[in-house]
């Protein structure tokens, strides 16, 4: 976890033991002073800070945070719920497992800042099952801010009342799709939902419902703090304020967490970060964020890392998630890897996508084992075209992306599977 | 019927009572304290689950099912579920794997005869920065190599 000179780190120097107790956070973090300043600044007044800070949601969409919050209405019959995304299950992603437990006051704080602005007095953290070890810091942390008044009834004398639940997910990847996720909340399969109505409309349990990642939650008491514009300032392309935790795996010197300002540094400058490419070898490619993200290919990493620059490029920025690739390893073993992910994750709900992925993993072992046919090829990007954007949610075109883009920037390998050069 | 889950289990679902506006949303979390009872989920611990909530067994079953953490089936004292997913596998989790089926003589899915060990594949665990990974019951075991692995797994009782 190192961070880059000249920038400014908002979280990577606090992934430690030492600073994850309360006492911690109050005496370095000044902790708990932003929710404190937040109770006498107007609902209003908050979420329009937060615009102001251009924070866009971590989890993967991008979606601008204070734009959400602005879509949940003053007035509801049904209480509203504000519900913290800690699913973290895209391939690639590991950095909300430090921000919880490392930081978990500071997405508490979060929380209870994004509650008031939206005027909600639950809260959920839906953390993937299998982080254990984050979900009993996490409840120690809570019990730490109910003892202190810093969750429950009249919250640091404020008036305003919140509570917050720690819920376990049990191994679904489509429950990190918002909707899945509060199906999976409500004690339900973790299917995605017919959108409208959105969540901010009909969310948990029928009350509009936020629902927001962590490291975007963790995000709100520096803006607080430190006004929306400061937070602006920190990125350095247009529409994307802060700092961005990135994931660095696979095939680099030094994989880890590395916290750059937003849009500061291109693909291949990151690699160069995480130590360059393991045992000094050439690249191949980089799966830039998560894997449902389009391939790069060594020629591509001169874009700048962020949304809209990644977007461009005909891929996407995601959770963050980069996965370098070097020159030796099989791009079609690669690949046909990951659509056995997305085969299995596949909710069913959707026959593009139940019965598509299933046949993507199908086509692409047989390639692998040395039966492909040369029709194949064409066969697959048949598929993913009968795929993107014909199903409820995106898991669909997180499968066919990147088959997609695997088939076309990598062909030649596919080509010598195909023609009995290599198999599997 | 005979109740198999213990009172601890009954204890500490009531102190969830509060925490949510439905009784339904209890299943996950009693599905989780349940297995943690059991070990897994038989059909009987299902049906007083349903009746607990006050949800026909079918339904507990149509939701454990769905979810691949809750074990349909009995499973080994130890279960190690390792990471083959990309970054995982990018770092070696093939030959970690493959030298955990052969040491123990069992397929991927499979338990040991005397129901020491089960093994399984899992899907990314989110820990790709200490990848090779896996978990060994509840907890996670990173930077794996077999040398790790072996004296991981020798030790155990």
């Amino acid at each position: 976890m190192i961070m880059a000179q000249q920038h400014e780190p908002m979280y990577i120097q606090y992934f430690n033991d030492e600073c994850r107790p309360l006492s911690f956070y109050l005496e370095k973090m000044n902790g708990y002073a932003a929710s404190k300043k937040a109770f006498g600044m107007s609902q209003d007044d908050i979420i329009n800070e937060v615009k102001k800070s251009n924070l866009r949601g971590r989890g993967g969409a991008g979606f601008p945070t204070g734009m959400k919050w602005g879509f949940i209405p003053k007035q509801s019959a049904k209480p509203k719920y504000l519900v913290c995304n800690a699913d973290e299950s895209e391939p690639g992603t590991f950095k909300d497992r430090d921000l919880m437990r490392y930081t978990p006051h500071l997405l508490i704080e979060g929380m209870l800042i994004a509650a008031f602005a939206v005027g909600a007095h639950h809260g959920y953290i839906y953390i993937r099952g299998e982080y254990t070890r984050e979900a009993k810091l996490l409840q120690i942390a809570i019990d730490e801010a109910y003892a202190k008044g810093y969750l429950g009834k009249n919250v640091q004398g404020s008036g305003f009342d919140f509570d917050l639940t720690v819920h376990r997910g049990a191994g679904a990847y489509i429950c990190g799709e918002e909707t899945g996720l509060l199906n999976s909340l409500e004690g339900k399969r973790g299917e995605p939902r017919v959108k409208p109505p959105f969540p901010a409309q009909a969310g948990a349990f029928g009350g509009p419902t936020v629902v927001n990642n962590v490291e975007t939650l963790t995000a709100v008491p520096y803006i607080i703090n430190k006004g929306g514009e400061w937070f602006s300032a920190l990125g350095k392309v247009e529409k994307s304020g802060g700092t961005r935790i990135i994931c660095v795996s696979g095939h680099v010197n030094k994989p880890g967490l590395y916290e750059i300002n937003a849009g500061s540094m291109t693909v291949r400058q990151i690699i160069d970060l995480a130590g360059g490419v393991l045992g000094g070898k050439k690249l191949k490619a980089v799966i830039p964020g998560g894997s449902s993200a389009p391939v790069l290919t060594a020629d591509e990493i001169d874009v700048i890392y962020d949304i809209e620059p990644l977007m461009k490029v005909g891929t996407m920025m995601g959770s963050a998630a980069m996965m370098v690739v070097s020159e030796d390893y099989c791009m079609v073993k690669l690949i046909q890897r990951i659509t056995k992910f997305y085969a299995h994750e596949s909710c069913g709900q959707c026959t593009p996508c139940r019965e598509g992925c299933k046949w993507m993993e199908d086509v692409l072992e047989r390639i692998l084992h040395g039966k492909g046919r040369e029709q194949d090829l064409n066969l697959l990007l048949d598929i993913t075209d009968n795929i993107a954007g014909k199903t409820l949610c995106a898991l669909g075109d997180a499968a066919a992306g990147p088959v997609a883009s695997f088939v076309k920037k990598f062909k030649p390998e596919f080509e010598a599977y195909i023609r009995g050069e290599k198999h599997g | 019927m005979a109740k198999i889950l213990s009172q601890k289990f009954y204890d500490e679902m009531n102190k969830l009572v509060p925490r949510y506006p439905t009784r339904v949303a209890l299943l996950l979390p009693a599905l989780h304290q349940a297995q943690e009872e059991a070990g897994w989920l038989p059909s009987e611990v299902m049906e007083e689950i349903g009746e607990y909530i006050g949800i026909h067994p079918a339904q507990v079953r149509e939701v454990a099912s769905f979810y691949t953490m809750y074990n349909l089936n009995p499973v080994g004292k130890y279960h190690i579920k390792v990471c083959t997913n990309v970054a995982c596998c990018l770092r070696g989790a093939d030959e970690i794997v493959e030298h955990i089926e052969k040491k123990f003589g069992i397929a991927c899915g499979g338990t040991t005869p005397d129901k020491k060990f089960t093994l399984m594949e899992e899907e990314c665990l989110g820990a790709c920065g200490t990848a090779p990974a896996m978990m060994l019951n509840d907890d996670y075991y990173e930077n794996l190599d077999i040398k790790t692995i072996d004296q991981l797994l020798d030790g155990l009782k």
